[in-house]
């Protein structure tokens, strides 16, 4: 067990036109991503997406909702030809998702590719806010965060590559205390409590106020802890992809590599029956809300109905069932990645537990606070003041001028784990060790002869075969660079390419 | 477990002897430093922040998503 195992990341972008707060999103979105899309010389309905293996409604319970009785927002198999949406050479998917531009990460195998690919995100959004910043005409903005503080939320989805063996009981046990907890080191931090921001303050999360049950399969209403979507787009007897829709979008590096890495972590424990400690919290959705609700981390849970706990303390019992794990299965020695994850998360811990504000490095709900208290004491701001909210939504601006994050980032106020060279080749380049890499090299090859593609597939139209060429891709690790960037690299054509990949079947994409 | 034992001290119950090179009178100047960070942090918050708060915060509606 390790932090490895393939992974994503899908953020759902806030979007506006500044000074018309009516403006269609559904259409600002669509000229988001056209615009990004025509840009890198792609027609946005050109490699469109291929929907035959997708199946929104089928729950990891074990039974399928009805169409009839799903909201319509949970349709999201159904093909909307005035919806853009296409696929990167990056293997990332840029697209409208209900009212909001969506960028999906491609697949990954580590917390650090995670937050690389999901950050080179930022810059695609970034570039499609300048390609529309027409002069004469008001923009769209975008905004890297969760609620409009108004009552909406939409979402930053964290994908995790599990085993089916794995009962899903188990995951739900499991995961649900530390899922209340983990908003302590990956909370984005928000001004207002409440959906509606009712009361004055501020709270860890985003997104925590917006969920409602600990486990169901809707995410847009009636918002579950646990997420049962059982759609894997891989071997579904082999696989189950783990759809979490909890998490906050991250800013901070620090906060990003540890919502992944010590999510993948516990999940390996699980797999692994590894979790020999009884953490059930009690009232889980409320202790949600109470953690969040409470920065001084003076807030507890009760855990196993014998003992209070904060938030902190639940996760170093986590942190110590893991250590104890990696000890006993690697005796210290520890791949790069899971040490890192493992130093991070132990430094992040200690430093809350001393004094929270002293995380303002690493952990973006401090970084926010500490310039919010700012703001408060030196002009006797109350939480209710406009000004802090104006901060808070401004915080998540992507544009670097614009963003209050950026500039904390820019004045080296934050601490960053990935540079800004390895973000900008991940926006173009796919990540070489996951289908991705297949994926996306396709789409930069052979740009007119990819018909359409998805997590599971690239369907090819060339001009030597009368039908449509679907090559599947099931498995999540096949396809990488040392899978099939030989047969990529030799292909002068994408008819050569399935000649080759035909050839090679039994090792084929 | 020898790694963990070593570990958990350092890290739950801070040692007092790891406080203890730090002087009490360094507590002032540190303070000061602090707030004279913090008080770049708001300035550059106030060259960008959008200028009429208000009006910024009652235009950015959103329709809700995931």
């Amino acid at each position: 067990m390790t932090v490895r195992r393939v992974m994503g990341i899908e953020t759902e972008y806030g979007i506006s036109v500044p000074g018309d707060p009516t403006a269609n999103p559904m259409v600002l979105s669509g000229r988001v991503v056209t615009a990004y899309a025509t840009q890198q010389g792609m027609r946005a309905a050109r490699a469109g997406w291929d929907y035959e293996d997708e199946a929104p409604l089928r729950d990891a319970r074990g039974f399928d909702m009805a169409r009839a009785i799903a909201d319509p927002s949970q349709l999201t198999d159904e093909e909307d030809p005035t919806l853009a949406n296409v696929v990167l050479t990056n293997g990332a998917r840029l697209y409208v998702d209900h009212a909001h531009p969506e960028y999906s990460s491609p697949e990954v195998t580590t917390p650090r590719a995670a937050i690389t690919w999901d950050r080179a995100g930022e810059l695609v959004m970034r570039e499609a806010v300048g390609l529309l910043a027409v002069p004469g005409t008001p923009g769209v903005n975008l905004y890297k965060n969760n609620t409009d503080g108004k009552g909406a939320s939409y979402g930053t989805h964290e994908n995790y590559l599990m085993s089916r063996a794995t009962p899903f009981a188990d995951v739900v046990r499991h995961l649900i205390p530390f899922f209340v907890a983990r908003q302590v080191m990956c909370g984005s931090g928000r001004v207002g409590i409440g959906v509606e921001s009712t009361r004055p303050g501020f709270q860890l999360a985003q997104r925590s106020d917006f969920f409602e049950v600990e486990v169901g399969l809707e995410t847009t209403l009636k918002r579950p802890i646990i997420n049962t979507r059982d759609e894997p787009h891989a071997v579904a007897e082999r696989y189950r992809r783990l759809h979490v829709i909890i998490g906050d979008a991250n800013h901070s590096d620090v906060s990003n590599l540890l919502k992944l890495g010590t999510t993948s972590l516990v999940l390996g424990m699980i797999e692994a029956g590894a979790v020999t400690e009884d953490l059930t919290v009690d009232k889980p959705v409320e202790s949600l809300h109470r953690l969040s609700h409470d920065p001084t981390l003076k807030a507890t849970v009760e855990v196993a109905g014998r003992r209070t706990m904060t938030g902190v303390q639940l996760l170093w019992s986590y942190y110590e069932l893991a250590d104890t794990w990696l000890q006993q299965t690697y005796g210290g020695e520890l791949d790069p990645d899971t040490a890192e994850v493992m130093q991070r998360w132990e430094q992040v811990l200690t430093t809350l537990e001393r004094d929270p504000m002293d995380a303002a490095r690493e952990v973006d709900w401090v970084t926010k606070l500490q310039a919010l208290e700012g703001f408060r004491a030196r002009d006797g701001l109350e939480w209710s003041d406009p000004r802090l909210k104006a901060i808070d939504i401004q915080w998540s601006d992507v544009r670097a001028d614009k963003g209050l994050f950026n500039r904390m980032l820019a004045a080296g106020r934050v601490d960053q784990l990935v540079d800004d060279d390895t973000v900008r080749a991940a926006v173009t380049a796919p990540p070489e060790d996951t289908r991705a890499y297949f994926r996306g090299t396709c789409l930069a090859r052979f740009p007119q002869e990819v018909a359409a593609a998805s997590w599971d597939s690239v369907i090819f139209d060339v001009r030597s075969q009368p039908s449509l060429q679907r090559v599947p891709t099931l498995e999540p690790e096949r396809g990488t660079k040392s899978h099939v960037g030989g047969l990529l690299e030799q292909a002068g054509s994408a008819d050569e390419l399935l000649r080759l990949l035909a050839q090679d079947a039994p090792t084929g994409a | 477990m020898a790694t963990q034992e070593h570990k958990s001290p350092q890290r739950r119950d801070a040692d007092p002897a790891d406080d203890a090179p730090e002087p009490a009178p360094a507590t002032a100047p540190a303070k000061q430093e602090l707030d004279s960070d913090i008080d770049s942090v708001l300035d550059e918050i106030d060259g960008v922040l959008e200028s009429n708060s208000e009006e910024f915060v009652r235009g950015f509606v959103q329709k809700g998503g995931q």
